[in-house]
């Protein structure tokens, strides 16, 4: 069935990659590389539902990120939790603050949207920092090791595993999402918010659903990072970390599942590469950044995929 | 007199600043009909349909639908109470395809569970929305468009589109704003035979036009606006030559246009 192999194809592209890289890469330090741009990638997907899919800006979204690892950081460590339910509870809680902030801030549009999830990014990044004697401040925590049925879960490669597993997942949920009701509902509302709200689409409440969603997929990135580094930092929850959440996702292609964590990739891996560069490090990367933008302006993936269809045509 | 009239507007007025755009606007549209509001540039006509379509809020006056009061409901409200649009400027979902743009008008036959979507169990919905979206399209002669995305669509297609998107809700009043603006003879020819069949399929019809002679052949009734006032109400026939509308709108070169409909 050809239409479901359209729907499905980016899913099996990302299988494809999460199975193929450990016989590609050599060291330890490569695969641990490569589970960072799953667990990105995995936040990438869901920022992509809102961003991309129903047309709402947030840069914010490392916020949800942060909740998503501090809870693996703090609930197992000050409350006995098992790293499991932190999990869970973390995943839970950052839904539930996205739900509740996002009702009041997604009536704002375009920038004043933009500024309102900038805030309350910075404010959950602030809370972090200044809950010393629970978050260990500026300086960070150690994050408990996860154990499951008397098996400690550790080691690059289970956590490439793993990550990957979160990563196929979340793609699963998101092309399901883009061809269902609700998938056209939010890109309706991208498209054109009067004709979505005459045609009997609540357009605060998919925006508000697609926020959510997105949440969920930043807190569970955010919580996986924090378990494969075994340590969390503020930075995690961090203005800097939300801008580049949203490049990824433009970078890669907006709308494009792939494109979230191709976005993920460039970002990750980029500033690993070009460390040869030493000082100029941060310049080529921008420049880099620079010229995709100039020459793929739709993102990396949506242009290539345009370049291949019109030499078939 | 003993049905009630599917839309009834009493007394509707609404000012921008210091702009009256309309005042004290009132007229029934009954079930079946084709009725027409017609008048000059910023007569306040789109205006009207903003307010009966919920996109507005009127200052003073009533909208009932069906007998129901609904004034100042939102949009998607009165989608489920059976009212559905068309804009003047197009509104298409440009970068989804025609088949899914017509299937977004489903959206309130369809489960709105979230989490089943997620899942991949809104297969059901998507089938039975995408019969109806193609049989909509058959209805305005896109079927072979379904999968070109919408922005790609020549403009009279586009228009038409819009039109089956609206039709997609299942309504029993539609709202028309300008279908055959910017259209050419041939597309305005293919906009009247969508709106007859429209019609034909027992839904109410308010059309907003430019185009006379479209409105002369098509309107059972016509409301002329001028100023956002009522100026006349009447069958073609009455309206085309009532003295204070070929006064103020029609002119001589329309009336003369009118006559020859």
């Amino acid at each position: 069935m050809p239409a479901l192999l359209r729907r499905f194809l980016p899913v099996l592209i990302l299988l494809a990659l999460v199975v193929a890289l450990p016989f590609l890469l050599k060291s330890a330090y490569q695969l641990r590389v490569a589970t960072l741009v799953f667990t990105a990638g995995l936040t990438a997907i869901g920022l992509n539902i809102l961003m991309g899919q129903a047309g709402q800006v947030s840069l914010g979204h490392a916020g949800f990120g942060g909740i998503g690892a501090y809870a693996v950081a703090i609930l197992p460590t000050h409350y006995g939790v098992h790293p499991l339910a932190a999990f869970l509870i973390g995943v839970t809680a950052a839904g539930l603050v996205a739900f509740v902030v996002g009702r009041p801030i997604l009536r704002l549009r375009g920038h004043y949207l933009a500024v309102a999830t900038l805030g309350m990014g910075i404010l959950i990044a602030m809370v972090i920092q200044n809950q010393q004697a629970l978050t260990g401040g500026p300086d960070g925590m150690q994050v408990p090791r996860m154990e499951l049925f008397g098996w400690r879960v550790r080691g690059a490669e289970t956590w490439y595993w793993i990550c990957g597993a979160f990563l196929i997942a979340g793609a699963v949920l998101a092309v399901n999402l883009i061809d269902s009701p609700t998938g056209r509902a939010l890109r309706a509302v991208h498209d054109s918010e009067v004709a979505a709200r005459v045609l009997g689409i609540d357009v605060a409440r998919a925006k508000l659903t697609a926020f959510t969603i997105s949440a969920v997929y930043a807190a569970t990135g955010g919580a996986l990072l924090a378990f494969v580094n075994a340590f969390v930092t503020p930075d995690i929850a961090g203005f800097l970390h939300s801008v580049e959440l949203v490049t990824m996702v433009v970078l890669g292609g907006l709308g494009s599942v792939v494109g979230a964590v191709v976005g993920a990739a460039i970002l990750v891996v980029l500033p690993q590469v070009l460390t040869v560069f030493h000082e100029y490090e941060h310049l080529a990367i921008g420049l880099i950044m620079i010229g995709v933008m100039i020459f793929m302006r739709a993102g990396v993936v949506p242009t290539l995929i345009g370049l291949v269809r019109g030499r078939s045509a | 007199m003993s049905t009630v009239p599917i839309l009834e507007l009493d007394g509707i007025s609404i000012a921008f600043g210091g702009l009256k755009a309309l005042s004290n606007v009132c007229f029934r549209v009954e079930k079946g009909e084709i009725f027409s509001v017609i008048g000059p540039n910023g007569a306040g006509k789109t205006t009207l349909f903003n307010i009966v379509s919920g996109v507005y809020r009127p200052q003073s006056g009533s909208v009932k639908l069906a007998g129901t009061t609904v004034t100042g409901e939102p949009p998607n409200r009165l989608a489920a109470r059976g009212l559905s649009r068309s804009f003047q400027n197009l509104q298409i979902f440009a970068r989804m395809s025609a088949a899914e743009n017509v299937m977004v008008g489903r959206h309130l036959k369809e489960s709105r569970n979230v989490a089943a979507h997620l899942l991949g169990l809104g297969g059901r919905d998507n089938r039975a929305s995408r019969a109806r979206a193609m049989e909509l399209l058959a209805l305005i002669g896109l079927e072979g468009e379904a999968d070109t995305p919408a922005g790609a669509l020549p403009y009279g297609a586009a228009k038409r589109l819009e039109i089956a998107r609206a039709l997609a809700t299942e309504p029993s009043l539609l709202l028309l704003d300008e279908p055959a603006a910017g259209c050419n003879p041939v597309e305005t020819g293919e906009i009247e035979e969508v709106i007859r069949r429209i019609a034909a399929m027992g839904v109410t019809v308010v059309l907003v036009e430019h185009d006379m002679k479209l409105v002369m052949r098509i309107s059972d009734r016509i409301h002329v606006l001028n100023y956002g006032e009522t100026l006349a109400e009447g069958r073609p026939q009455d309206i085309r030559t009532h003295p204070k509308v070929v006064e103020a709108y029609l002119g001589r070169h329309g009336a003369r246009e009118a006559a020859h409909a």
